[in-house]
């Protein structure tokens, strides 16, 4: 018997949606393992999160006042602090920017097999984790060594965890942390003329297109059907379009009735940021390739031959 | 300063495969050294270029077939690399802590001021071995970074984290630090030909755990790979049959429907 330590996360004064998230994971778990679920707040207006937060299922909540904004140092201290105070053994936090940011140095810090990006778990005399592997072609399981871990949850995959809970609140004291990573300030990218967020209509190139020249194929695509032009991240990298054109998870989160995806391989990063449009439709060489298993509709051939046959028929 | 680059070869599956037990048939993995590492080699060789770093050495956890992609990186300008390798590797499922018993490992003998990793490797996407080795040698670290401003005299990195939804974080990190790079930090560049001929003639040390100290059992994994399958699809995609031309037809008349061109 164990008890689970789940971690929220917030930025700039908002909780984000995954703390739900890990809340029900951390439930789940803590049933598996027969004892309680805690939650930490870390930085921040931790009593209004605390609020929020205290969602049935939740047995203990730790708040940590130290910081505005997320510092892994902080993180590492308060989470340190609420192990050491309660019989918790098993961290589950958000497979976040952030998440990845202190999870792992956690669970090198407290000694614990970790385990990224679950998209599932099973718990029969140990721990095994859904995850994927090459890309999203496949599906993994890993079985974990042990009942003390932790585990990075992808965002999106549980249900978040909703009622009213009654968990007591309580304030964890940490010794001031001099911080060697400081934040300075954020900054927003990707601002401009387009917004892909408006469009009703997407085409979205990826690197199947191969070369920038051949961007002129898509472009005229994107005329043809009256439709706005987006990318995929290496498009973006690449520099062959600006930051505000970059659909997923570190650019836009689109839902236009129709994303029409042209030689993008559906890498989840993508995916989170256009799963939500009405009508999905594919073009893409890889009859393996994950964009079709969210598709509504699939075209399993080559751009450079499909692209040009649409355009005309559009002409 | 000196600059420790982790380099990764990593499988990718072609368009089709099969598996076998928990794995993708060889003869259907494609080989390459790792998306992420080749932004942080960049990084490494501009430091280098920019006389920022006197060294720049690369370690990978790999066997004998990944010296071709270790090639690349020193083709690139990376000085030299170090090899590590040991059975345990191929059988098993190395967890974070047994990849990053290695390179603290190799820390201790190179003694570099700057780590960098890529932000994940693209076969199993683990993302934590980066943030894990600064947690070990004592290390400041930034994870996801798509920024770097060196200040090598004030012992200073400057960095942007790319968060989630076009934001991102500017941070002040202390050196030594590990930090993990996030594609499109820079432009990695293509081995030139002089590269590729002056690759050959650099080192790159085949290691065993013997020579670092270590032994099989310090390697052990607490993570079994117990099984792989492809995964059951979500949608009941409509998959559009006939060649280019029939095809491009079809889906004209499905967006016309959906109110697209019309
Ligand atoms: C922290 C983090 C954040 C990220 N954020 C984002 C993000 O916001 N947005 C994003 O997109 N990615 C993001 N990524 C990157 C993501 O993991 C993938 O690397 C990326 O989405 C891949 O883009 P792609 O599908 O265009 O390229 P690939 O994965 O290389 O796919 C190219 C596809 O084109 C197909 N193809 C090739 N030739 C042809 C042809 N002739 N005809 C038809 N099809 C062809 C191939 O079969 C393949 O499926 C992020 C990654 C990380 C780690």
């Amino acid at each position: 018997m164990s008890d689970v330590l789940a971690v929220a996360e917030h930025r700039r004064g908002e909780l984000r949606d995954v703390s739900a998230e890990v809340i029900m994971a951390g439930r789940e778990l803590a049933d598996a393992l027969g004892g309680d679920l805690h939650l930490a707040v870390v930085a921040g207006d931790v009593d209004t999160f605390a609020d929020e937060l205290n969602r049935e299922g939740v047995d203990a909540i730790h708040t940590v006042a130290e910081g505005e904004e997320f510092d892994h140092n902080v993180y590492q201290a308060a989470i340190a602090a609420v192990l050491d105070g309660t019989d918790a053994a098993a961290v589950v936090a958000p497979n976040s920017v952030n998440g990845l940011d202190y999870a792992p140095a956690v669970a090198e810090q407290h000694g614990l097999p970790l385990v990224t990006d679950a998209i599932d778990f099973e718990y029969d005399d140990g721990l095994t984790v859904t995850r994927e592997m090459y890309g999203s072609k496949v599906e993994t399981s890993v079985a974990v060594e042990g009942d003390r871990f932790a585990l990075t949850i992808r965002e999106g995959e549980w249900e978040p965890a909703a009622g009213e809970g009654d968990a007591p609140i309580e304030p964890v004291a940490i010794d001031s942390v001099e911080s060697g990573a400081r934040v300075a300030g954020f900054e927003e990218v990707g601002g401009g003329d387009v917004d892909i967020a408006d469009a009703d209509v997407l085409v979205s190139v990826g690197r199947g297109i191969e070369e920038e020249d051949n961007l002129e194929l898509v472009e005229e695509l994107a005329e043809a059907l009256g439709a706005t032009l987006s990318a995929s991240r290496p498009i973006v990298d690449s520099g062959w379009l600006p930051k505000n054109r970059q659909v997923g998870q570190s650019g836009k989160v689109v839902t236009p009735d129709v994303y029409l995806a042209v030689g993008i391989s559906g890498a989840v990063q993508h995916v989170t940021g256009m799963k939500g449009s009405d009508t999905i439709i594919a073009i893409n060489s890889d009859p393996n390739a994950p964009i079709f298993d969210i598709a509504d509709y699939g075209i399993v051939g080559d751009l450079f031959d499909v692209v040009p046959a649409l355009i005309e028929e559009f002409e | 300063m000196k600059v420790l680059v982790t380099v990764k070869e990593v499988a990718s599956a072609g368009d089709d495969f099969t598996i076998e037990g928990t794995g993708i048939a060889e003869s259907d993995l494609e080989y390459d050294l790792n998306e992420w590492d080749d932004y942080a080699v960049e990084a490494a060789v501009q430091l280098a270029e920019a006389g920022v770093a006197d060294e720049v050495v690369g370690v990978t956890i790999g066997p004998e077939r990944a010296e071709e992609t270790i090639r690349m990186a020193l083709a690139k300008g990376v000085d030299r690399a170090i090899r590590v390798w040991d059975d345990a590797f191929a059988t098993g499922f190395p967890d974070v802590a047994s990849k990053v018993d290695v390179f603290e490992a190799v820390v201790a003998e190179e003694e570099p001021d700057l780590v960098l990793s890529g932000v994940q490797a693209a076969d199993d996407g683990f993302g934590a071995t980066g943030v894990a080795l600064a947690e070990r040698i004592g290390f400041e670290h930034a994870a996801v970074v798509n920024h770097l401003d060196l200040d090598a005299d004030a012992g200073l990195a400057n960095v942007h984290r790319e968060l989630e939804g076009g934001v991102e974080e500017l941070t002040e990190v202390d050196l030594p630090a590990v930090l993990t790079v996030q594609t499109g930090l820079n432009e990695p560049r293509y081995a030139s030909l002089r590269g590729i001929r002056q690759a050959q003639r650099k080192e790159i040390a085949a290691t065993t755990l013997d020579d670092l100290g270590l032994t099989a059992e310090d390697v052990e994994s607490a993570l079994t790979l117990t099984s792989m399958y492809e995964p059951e699809s979500e949608s009941d995609a409509e998959l559009i049959e006939g060649d280019a031309g029939e095809a491009a037809t079809r889906l004209a008349t499905i967006l016309r429907e959906k109110g697209v061109g019309a």
